[in-house]
C-alpha cells in the first residue's frame, strides 16, 4: 500500500511533468498575446518526430559504430531539435498570425487560424509518415534505482528534474531580465507599450521561440519515456495540458505549472484506485467543478470590466 | 403582386424543397446525392446552432459535438427500443408503422435532452467568460464522449446501430424519403427560427451581450437568463442535428463526435462570419460539398480545408460575410425577402 502509493506519486510526477511543460508554452504565448496556440500541442508532437529523425540519422551517418554515450546524443540533440522546433515556432508566427493581427482581425479568428495550423500539422504528418506509429529509438540505458519497493527509473528523475529547470529558467527569465519586463508589459497594455519604444513584434518571436523550445524539450523527453510516436499524440496532451493551464490560472507561469502537475496526479490517481476507462471523465470534472468554484483558476487575477 | 414578389425568396426555397423530394422519390437523384443532401441539412442545423452562441453571443464554445453526441444517441435509443426488435427490450414497444408519426417526435426529444445537457456549459457562464468558458466546453466535450464511451448498454466505444430498421420501417408503411424530409424539414425550420429569434427584441438580449455585458445589464437585460436561453437553445438544435446525423448513417459512436466534430462546426461558423446566419448556411454548404470533392486525396483534404481556411483568413479577416446577411451585399435582393 504504501509502496505502491509512493510509485504513483512519482509516475505522477514524471507524467505531471509533461503536462507543465507544455502548459507552460500554452502560458507563455497566452499571456502576451491573449492568443489560445492551439497549434502548440501540435509543435511538441513535431519536435517529437524531429527528436525521432534526428537521432536515426544519427545512428546511420554519424554514430555507425556505435558505442558513444547516449547522454551526448541527448545533448547533440536536444539543441538541434529546439533550433528547429522554434524556426518552426516562429514561422507560424509571421506566416499565419501576425498578418491577422496587424489587420486587425477579431481575436478568435487567431485562435482559429492557430486550431488551422494544428490540423494541418497532424495531417501533414500523417500524409508523410502514413498512420503507423514509429518507435522513439531507446538513446539512454534505462537503469532502475529502487528502494524499499519503490522503482524509480533514470529517465523519471531526467524528465522531473528537467521540468522543474525549465520552470526556474522562465521564471527568472520573466521577473529577471527586462525582455521578461517587456512580456509583462505587452499582457498588461499593448496599446501603450509601443509607444514606450518597445519592440513589440520581437517580444512576441521572443516568446514564440521560449514557447516552441520548450515544446521541444517535453517532445524529445516525452519520446525517450514513452517510445511509440503517432501524429495524433500531440492534440490530445495538448488541448489537456491547456485545460491544465487554465485551472492554474493562465497567464501566471507558477499557475500553468501547478495545473500541470495537478492534472497528472489526478490521472494517475483515478487509473491506479479506479479504471483507466474513466480517467478523462473524473479528471475532467474535477477540473470542471474547480472552473466553476474559481472561475480564473488558482493563480489568475480576476479583472474587473469597465464600459 | 407586390406580395408575391416580396415573398419569392421564401416560396423559392419552397419549390427547391418539393423539386427535391419528387426527384428522390421518383429516383432520379441517387442515393449518393441524396446522403449529401442530408449532410448539408445536418451541418446547416450545426453550423447555425453554434452561430447563436459563437456568433451572435460572441462567446467562445468549442465543445459543440459533445451535445450533439446527446442528441444523437438519445434520439437512436428511443427510436431503435421503440420500433425495432433489438438486444435491450427485445420486441418493439409500440408498433413500428407509428414511427412514422412519432419519428420527428423523437428527434425533438433527443433535442430536449441535449437542451438539458446544455446547463452543464450554461450554469458556468454566469461567471466565467472567454477562453475560461472555451475550457469549460472542450472539458464538458471531453466528458460527454467519455461518458458514452464507458456506457456498455449503448455499445460504449463499439458503437451503436439500428437505426436504419427505422427508417424501414418507416418505408414499409409508405414509400418515400422520410429521413430526406425530415432533414430538410428541420433544417429549414432551424434556419427560420433562428432569424425570427435573433432578431425578437428577446433576442437582440444575446447580441447586446456580445458588444457589452456589463452594458447590458444596465440596459436591464438579465444576462444569466439570455446566457441561458442561448446555450440551451444552442445546445437543443445540435442535439437535433445529432438525431438526425444518426439516423442519415445508421450508425454512431462516441469517436465521431470527438473535438475534431467541433472543430468543423467552428469552421464553418467562423468562415462565414461571427454573426451572419446566412452565412452559416452558405458555408454550411459550401463545407460539405468541398468535403466531398476532396474525398478523393484522402488523408492530405485536412491539410487542403485548413490551408483554405487560413488564406481566406489572410484575405478576409472577417470570414466571408462578416456579420453581414445576403441582403447587406446584394441591396436587390431585398426586394425578394421580407423578413423581419
Amino acid at each position: 500500500m504504501f509502496t505502491s502509493f509512493f510509485q504513483n506519486i512519482i509516475n505522477a510526477l514524471q507524467w505531471g511533468s509533461f503536462y507543465s511543460m507544455i502548459a507552460l508554452g500554452y502560458c507563455l504565448v497566452y499571456g502576451v498575446l491573449r492568443l489560445i496556440n492551439f497549434a502548440h500541442g501540435d509543435i511538441f508532437m513535431v519536435a517529437a518526430y524531429l527528436g525521432f529523425i534526428f537521432i536515426t540519422f544519427l545512428f546511420k551517418y554519424i554514430f555507425v559504430g556505435g558505442g558513444v554515450s547516449g547522454w551526448l546524443i541527448l545533448a547533440i540533440t536536444l539543441p538541434v531539435v529546439m533550433f528547429f522546433t522554434s524556426v518552426l515556432g516562429v514561422f507560424i508566427e509571421r506566416v499565419a498570425y501576425r498578418p491577422l493581427r496587424e489587420k486587425g482581425a477579431h481575436r478568435l479568428y487567431v485562435v482559429i487560424t492557430a486550431l488551422m495550423v494544428g490540423l494541418i500539422l497532424e495531417n501533414g504528418n500523417l500524409a508523410l509518415f502514413g498512420a503507423s506509429s514509429r518507435k522513439f529509438p531507446a538513446i539512454i540505458h534505462r537503469s532502475v534505482i529502487s528502494f524499499s519497493g519503490v522503482h524509480i527509473t533514470n529517465l523519471k528523475v531526467l524528465v522531473i528534474i528537467a521540468a522543474f529547470v525549465t520552470f526556474a529558467f522562465l521564471q527568472a527569465i520573466v521577473n529577471k531580465t527586462k525582455i521578461g519586463m517587456a512580456m509583462r508589459a505587452i499582457s498588461y497594455d499593448k496599446f501603450a507599450i509601443p509607444l514606450m519604444g518597445i519592440p513589440v513584434n520581437k517580444v512576441i518571436v521572443f516568446t514564440f521561440i521560449l514557447g516552441s523550445s520548450l515544446a521541444a524539450v517535453a517532445g524529445v523527453l516525452f519520446g525517450m519515456s514513452y517510445p511509440v510516436l503517432n501524429p495524433y499524440m500531440g492534440m490530445i496532451i495538448g488541448w489537456k495540458a491547456f485545460i491544465a493551464a487554465v485551472v492554474g490560472g493562465i497567464g501566471d507561469i507558477k499557475g500553468a505549472f501547478l495545473g500541470g502537475f495537478l492534472l497528472g496526479f489526478i490521472e494517475i490517481l483515478i487509473v491506479s484506485f479506479f479504471s483507466s476507462n474513466l480517467k478523462d471523465l473524473i479528471s475532467f470534472l474535477i477540473l470542471l467543478i474547480i472552473l466553476v468554484i474559481k472561475p480564473t483558476g488558482f493563480y489568475g487575477v480576476a479583472k474587473s470590466t469597465k464600459i | 403582386m407586390d406580395k408575391i414578389r416580396q415573398n419569392l425568396f421564401i416560396y423559392s426555397v419552397g419549390v427547391l424543397f418539393i423539386i427535391i423530394l419528387v426527384l428522390a422519390a421518383a429516383g432520379v437523384i441517387d442515393l449518393y446525392i441524396q446522403t449529401v443532401i442530408m449532410f448539408i441539412g445536418v451541418n446547416i442545423i450545426f453550423a447555425s446552432s453554434l452561430s447563436i452562441v459563437n456568433g451572435y453571443m460572441g462567446e467562445f464554445s468549442c465543445g459543440h459535438a459533445g451535445f450533439m453526441a446527446v442528441g444523437a444517441y438519445v434520439s437512436s435509443v428511443l427510436s431503435v427500443t421503440l420500433f425495432t426488435a433489438n438486444k435491450l427490450t427485445g420486441a418493439p414497444l409500440l408498433p413500428p408503422s407509428l414511427s412514422v408519426v412519432l419519428f420527428p417526435v423523437v428527434i425533438l426529444i433527443g433535442g430536449i435532452v441535449a437542451a438539458i445537457a446544455g446547463l452543464l456549459v450554461a450554469v458556468p457562464s454566469f461567471k466565467t467568460r472567454d477562453d475560461y468558458l472555451a475550457i469549460i466546453t472542450i472539458a464538458v466535450n471531453f466528458i460527454i464522449v467519455t461518458l458514452i464511451n464507458n456506457m456498455a448498454v449503448v455499445g460504449g466505444s463499439r458503437g451503436f446501430m439500428g437505426m436504419k430498421k427505422v427508417l424501414y420501417a418507416m418505408k414499409d408503411v409508405v414509400p418515400f424519403p422520410y429521413i430526406l424530409f425530415w432533414v430538410m424539414t428541420f433544417a429549414i425550420l432551424t434556419v427560420f427560427i433562428i432569424r425570427r429569434f435573433v432578431s425578437s427584441v428577446y433576442g437582440k438580449g444575446i447580441i447586446a451581450i456580445k458588444q457589452d455585458e456589463v452594458a447590458a445589464e444596465i440596459m436591464s437585460i438579465n444576462t444569466n437568463r439570455m446566457k441561458l436561453v442561448a446555450f440551451m437553445f444552442s445546445s437543443g438544435l445540435a442535439g437535433i442535428s445529432g438525431g438526425l446525423f444518426a439516423h442519415v448513417i445508421g450508425y454512431v459512436n462516441p469517436g465521431s463526435f470527438s473535438i475534431l466534430k467541433s472543430t468543423e462546426a467552428l469552421v464553418m461558423v467562423y468562415m462565414a462570419g461571427m454573426g451572419s446566419l446566412g452565412g452559416s448556411v452558405i458555408s454550411a454548404i459550401l463545407f460539405t460539398i468541398l468535403l466531398e470533392l476532396l474525398r478523393p486525396f484522402q488523408i492530405l483534404k485536412w491539410v487542403i480545408i485548413p490551408l483554405l481556411l487560413i488564406l481566406l483568413m489572410q484575405f478576409r479577416p472577417e470570414g466571408l460575410m462578416g456579420d453581414k446577411e445576403l441582403p447587406d451585399f446584394f441591396p436587390k435582393l431585398k426586394k425578394y425577402y421580407k423578413f423581419k
